[in-house]
């Protein structure tokens, strides 16, 4: 099975930190991997130079069968390649309707000229209809997504980044702040995006990554320090010393 | 309910706006024309006609803040120099087509049929005297041709702005950096068109505009009333357009942009692009609609083009409510023809005893009080109070931060 990303090699830095140290990382087309790491990790900053926030100062980045080098594309021109981002704390579009937020997020041509003639037919009203279901949210559609839960942002990103129909996605601690209910809910949701495209989550929390049951990835100071099943990995000393040892 | 706030309905049903602003327009329109002295029972005179007129073409450089401040998030301050250019392309045809006939008419008295070099000579001497030159410039080469300077006043600004704006977005200038480089923009064309080279007359600007060529034995009565047709057509248009234009997914965006611009690039939108389009779009409509204010006002002179007036625009649109067409409407067309009472010596002055407030003076003041208050304690403008008649509420926002640009501030500031 070849890869679907692939980082290779990379380095970064910001005023002399070393932030990212020779990563080397890669994830085939339909896999779960969680990566996890103590803060600073590097975990925020792997995400921003995947999707194009960061620039890495060398290594390549490539993504999907040919091997495009994501390093020279924009953050727009990397998302609609195929690469979704789900943030920590949720980022939905609170002024504006469930529906609306599904709608802007649904593939489609991006350019200003196609977007503002596009009309919503009954194919995308379908669509967003099923999404919202998918995440539990059909009864939600016209509510302005402000006055959701915290649960209910969540699910609606996760929604949007249905509607992107990307390839790989990138999750940032898609548990953070949720009951427990709401958790079972995500790690479902997890697991079933994973079977038909590659999904990459970042979490602190073992119990969650437990729940995921899949290949885990441990950062230690911008490199991979262990990689594996998550018995395996938390077995590992190097490991154990970086959670343990510094307190 | 869960289905019909997104399924097919027509445009009109899901903007009622729309249709109040035209029923609206188009009574005002009405009552104005029957009350004209031109084709009415001559109760409202031809400057004040005229008033309204002008007032029309404000409202329509409103709209276009709206989109570019209230929707996209952009505080411009550089779009009344996009109305003044428009005005200005006009008006040099206006000036130069109507210098053609007094030129032509004069010569006809020497005798001999004057040859188009003289003609062309006449005018240049006529036009440019002021300015101690005695040829055209070469921007002046379309002058004679009204459709060439029509072209033009869609062609220069929205150049202008697609050039200003390329280079401003995609170098990511936001919030208040990309409000000062507007502004800078205004204050550069001000200061340039001020000089007597600049080839449009220096300080003296083009003047003569309300007598349109050909059409010498028409009354100030009809040409008022006719620019008033046409405002107010225009001013629907625009009105419609820009409904259009913010009802769908790219009002989605543009909003969605002005929140959270980040998230959106994540979402595969091409931000600059969009501030681009919506940067030259609204610059378009505002030339459009200071290319009918001009010959109403019969004078542009580069002072219109100070950046005070742009900022003016902003607290028009500010006091209006942000984010709602008809609230910049309403606040273009309450503001500027109540500053015109004020400042127009009608308002009685305020004998305190010890000072007496005269309003020309002081009208300044409590328009900068007016705008501080309403920012800070009605952040929706005039246009909110429909929304306390409709009983409809903000989403509660929980605190939740709504973005890093500057568009956003305020509802945030009004949550503090």
């Amino acid at each position: 099975m070849s890869a679907l990303l692939e980082v290779s090699g990379v380095s970064v830095s910001f005023d002399g930190f070393r932030a990212i140290n020779n990563l080397s990382f890669s994830i085939g087309p339909a896999e779960l991997r969680a990566i996890i790491g103590p803060n600073g990790a590097g975990k925020t900053t792997f995400m921003d130079i995947v999707t194009g926030k960061t620039r890495p100062d060398s290594g390549a980045v490539t993504f999907g069968e040919r091997s495009v080098s994501l390093l020279s594309m924009s953050e727009a021109q990397i998302a609609r390649a195929g690469i979704g981002r789900k943030f920590q704390r949720p980022t939905v579009f609170e002024d504006q309707t469930v529906a609306e937020n599904l709608t802007m997020a649904l593939k489609a041509h991006r350019a200003p000229w196609r977007v503002l003639f596009w009309r919503e037919g009954a194919v995308d009203r379908a669509r967003v209809e099923a999404l919202a279901a998918e995440v539990g949210l059909a009864d939600a559609l016209p509510r302005k997504s402000g006055e959701l839960s915290h649960g209910q942002k969540q699910w609606l990103e996760i929604g949007m980044l249905l509607a992107q129909e990307p390839r790989l996605l990138l999750v940032d601690e898609p548990a953070a702040g949720m009951t427990l209910a709401e958790r079972e809910h995500t790690t479902q949701l997890l697991v079933e995006m994973a079977k038909t495209r590659a999904v990459v989550v970042v979490e602190h929390d073992m119990d969650f990554v437990r729940r995921l049951d899949c290949k885990v990835t441990v950062l230690h100071e911008g490199a991979v320090l262990a990689e594996g099943s998550l018995d395996h990995v938390t077995k590992n000393q190097q490991v154990i010393e970086v959670y343990l040892g510094r307190g | 309910m869960t289905r019909q706030s997104f399924t097919e309905r027509s445009f009109l049903a899901k903007n009622p706006s729309v249709l109040w602003f035209i029923l609206i327009l188009a009574v005002f329109t009405l009552g104005v024309t029957v009350l004209s002295e031109a084709y009415g029972v001559a109760f409202l005179s031809t400057s004040f006609v005229k008033t309204l007129g002008k007032t029309l073409c404000l409202c329509l450089v409103a709209l276009a803040m709206d989109l570019i401040w209230g929707y996209a998030g952009i505080l411009s301050l550089g779009h009344m120099a996009f109305f003044a250019l428009g005005g200005y392309m006009l008006g040099m045809w206006l000036m130069y087509a109507r210098t053609e006939e007094i030129v032509v008419a004069a010569l006809a008295q020497g005798g001999l049929p004057a040859t188009p070099e003289e003609v062309r000579q006449g005018i240049a001497v006529q036009i440019f005297g002021v300015v101690g030159a005695s040829e055209l410039p070469a921007i002046w080469a379309f002058a004679h041709s009204f459709w060439a300077q029509m072209a033009l006043v869609v062609l220069v600004p929205g150049g202008l702005a697609l050039v200003f704006g390329w280079l401003a977005f995609r170098s990511r200038v936001t919030g208040v950096y990309l409000s000062i480089l507007t502004q800078a923009m205004t204050l550069a064309l001000a200061l340039y068109l001020f000089q007597n080279d600049s080839g449009l007359r220096g300080n003296n600007g083009l003047s003569g505009l309300q007598n349109l060529p050909g059409l010498s034995d028409a009354s100030q009565d009809a040409v008022s009333m006719w620019f008033f047709w046409g405002s107010a057509l225009a001013l629907g248009l625009g009105y419609v357009l820009l409904s259009w234009v913010v009802s769908g997914k790219f009002g989605s965006v543009i909003r969605a942009i002005r929140d959270d611009e980040q998230r959106v690039r994540f979402l595969g939108y091409s931000v600059e692009g969009y501030k681009l389009f919506v940067f030259t779009l609204t610059a378009v409509i505002a030339a459009i609609a200071g290319a009918l204010y001009y010959p109403q006002a019969g004078i542009i002179n580069p002072a219109e083009l100070a950046p005070i007036a742009s900022i003016y625009l902003a607290v028009w649109v500010a006091i209006g409510g942000r984010g709602r067409l008809y609230g910049a409407v309403i606040g273009a067309a309450f503001v500027s023809l109540l500053s015109s009472w004020f400042t127009g010596g009608r308002a009685p002055s305020v004998p305190l005893g010890f000072y007496t407030v005269n309003w020309v003076d002081w009208w300044l003041v409590l328009l900068g009080l007016s705008f501080v208050l309403v920012t800070l304690f009605a952040p929706k403008g005039i246009g909110g109070l429909f929304d306390l008649w409709q009983g409809l509420r903000g989403p509660d926002r929980k605190g939740a931060p709504l973005g890093p640009d500057d568009g956003a501030l305020m509802e945030k500031e009004a949550r503090e």
